[in-house]
């Protein structure tokens, strides 16, 4: 009785990706008609369409050029200020980590539109810096917490040790921190990156223009187009989703392990 | 030597304030000085209104109706996709065997973005060329089948049950790790004194999962109302408004009517609403562990 309730939400869980692909396989002319999980034959021309055609690869490339950044900007500003609240002392420092705290709990719904009117006046409005600013914001508060309760638990001796060899503040925190950091960084980078990959309305309302746009506006700016051609579209979801399920079957120790961290901190 | 100790540590925090001050602090102001304004987002002229907009947001009909459907969503979530949740953590915490696989199957559609979910599922539930309708119609259930996302009676439900399918594994991983630090001891010793498993389950299990399950709702609350991109994704907020939510309205002030002003009061009052909502439930809970 377990198994089988057990197996059938797992199966439900499978279930629409596999549907998914199924559908990206088939033609314009089948995917109304032929109901069958495989398809008599496979149209793999489906997802070269949906890459140049429909300007897919742009926005992957696009994509994959944001989460990156915005990864390796939130792992560099966070744990420089999460090593120095951590560590140093320096007049005010409980106060602005209370801040970046106060920030995690205060929920502003449409706080993007406030941001539109600030990348405006910035003219970062419809550029990829704008987007990566913002999206570091957005990350920086979890982060800052994640790293700073690590750092509060390491033992010193390899940081006095460093010092007493003549290494400076940023040498402690870059040779000695950060490397030993590894697995609460880990945590924090496969957070961040699922959700910047997965971010869609601050891309919304930054970007006018399709060749900035990253995959997740641009799937619903193609299905609004075209809104009958299923088998691309269903190709762009399976580019979409298929390096995040990678990434998540690689990761997801890591991804447990947050979750249930993450559940203290709440 | 003090002072320029302290100087140096600032150079650390530094990049972490500029971009929150520039990026948090300046929005969060910003929202309540428009909230006073009647303002299009682009002339250079704003008209002070004062307290208007927020005694329009009072009157404003498909406001309220889409915090309710936010509200329904959430009911929902909070019971299915919560007991659902719960129900799978503790089967999968007797069942020793499949548990680490279960656990990663549980947990892809949360990590997929709303955007995936909502257009695959979108094409799923189509009336017309949907598989669940082809299926119903093979089943001999034809009756049942049906304009699952156009048809006013049923698209907020259907939307509903997509999110609780998405958002389950998170209420699914905090459950199970929950459940996996009460102590083996304690089933024991409820066995030995002679109770059978659904004694262990009330007496046992049920009082020391309470706080896990208030952080759940907790976090299904606040999660769930401010939910919106799955409905872009599948409905749009139709049909006829039936499955607006509050932060679909807000984008639609903003982009829709250009009306920036108004669009930052709602999202105001609607702030205001959920962290009322979360402080009550604090409290809840701290009388709960108190208990």
């Amino acid at each position: 009785m377990i198994h089988l309730f057990l197996l059938s939400v797992a199966i439900t869980c499978i279930f629409p990706l596999v549907w998914m692909v199924s559908s990206s396989l088939k033609t314009q002319e089948t995917i109304f008609r032929d109901t069958s999980l495989i398809p008599k034959s496979f149209h793999f021309e489906n997802y070269y369409l949906a890459w140049m055609e429909g300007g897919f690869g742009r926005n992957f490339l696009n994509s994959i050029f944001y989460t990156t950044s915005v990864v390796i900007g939130i792992i560099i500003v966070s744990s420089l200020a999460a090593y120095a609240f951590s560590r140093l002392r320096f007049p005010g420092s409980n106060l602005l980590f209370f801040m970046f705290m106060a920030a995690m709990m205060i929920p502003i719904p449409g706080s993007f539109v406030p941001l539109y009117v600030l990348l405006n006046k910035l003219h970062l409005r419809n550029t990829a810096l704008g987007y990566i600013l913002c999206m570091i914001n957005v990350g920086l508060s979890t982060s800052i917490f994640l790293l700073k309760t690590f750092f509060d638990k390491m033992p010193k001796e390899l940081e006095d040790a460093a010092r007493i060899d003549g290494c400076s503040k940023l040498g402690i925190w870059w040779h000695v921190a950060l490397p030993l950091a590894k697995p609460v960084l880990a945590v924090v980078v496969i957070f961040n990156a699922l959700n910047v990959w997965n971010e869609y309305v601050l891309a919304l309302i930054i970007f006018d223009s399709k060749p900035l746009m990253p995959l997740q506006v641009a799937l619903t700016t193609f299905q609004g187009e075209f809104i009958t051609r299923y088998p691309l579209l269903m190709a762009g979801l399976t580019i979409t989703a298929l390096p995040i399920i990678l990434v998540y079957l690689l990761m997801q120790k890591y991804i447990v392990k947050g979750v249930t961290q993450g559940a203290v901190v709440g | 030597m003090r002072l320029k100790s302290s100087l140096e540590n600032y150079i650390f925090v530094l990049p972490a304030v500029l971009i929150f001050v520039i990026f948090y602090v300046i929005p969060f102001i910003w929202v309540f000085q428009l909230g006073l304004y009647e303002w299009d987002g682009i002339l250079p002229t704003k008209v002070f209104v004062g307290l208007d907009n927020f005694k329009e947001i009072l009157t404003d009909k498909i406001w309220w109706q889409s915090m309710w459907q936010a509200g329904y969503i959430t009911l929902i979530a909070l019971t299915l996709q919560n007991a659902v949740a719960f129900l799978l953590a503790w089967a999968c915490d007797r069942e020793i065997k499949l548990k680490n696989f279960y656990r990663v199957i549980f947990f892809i559609p949360p990590v997929l973005s709303e955007v995936v979910v909502g257009l695959v599922w979108q094409w799923i539930l189509d009336g017309n060329y949907g598989l669940l309708n082809h299926w119903l119609v093979h089943l001999g259930l034809p009756n049942l089948a049906r304009n699952w996302l156009s048809d006013p009676n049923t698209a907020l439900t259907t939307v509903a049950i997509v999110h609780s399918w998405k958002g389950f594994g998170w209420g699914f991983l905090i459950f199970l790790a929950g459940l996996q630090t009460i102590p083996r001891e304690l089933y024991e010793a409820s066995r030995v004194d002679g109770a059978n498993a659904w004694h262990a389950f009330k007496n046992v299990t049920i009082p020391l999962m309470i706080p896990v399950a208030v952080l759940v709702a907790i976090l299904t609350i606040l999660g769930t109302m401010q939910a919106f991109v799955l409905i872009i994704a599948m409905t749009g907020g139709g049909p006829a408004y039936h499955t607006q939510v509050p932060v679909l309205r807000i984008l639609a002030s903003m982009r829709g009517s250009s009306r920036f002003g108004y669009a930052c009061a709602q999202g105001i009052s609607f702030g205001v609403i959920l962290m009322a909502i979360s402080f009550i439930q604090y409290r809840f809970s701290k009388h709960a562990r108190q208990t």
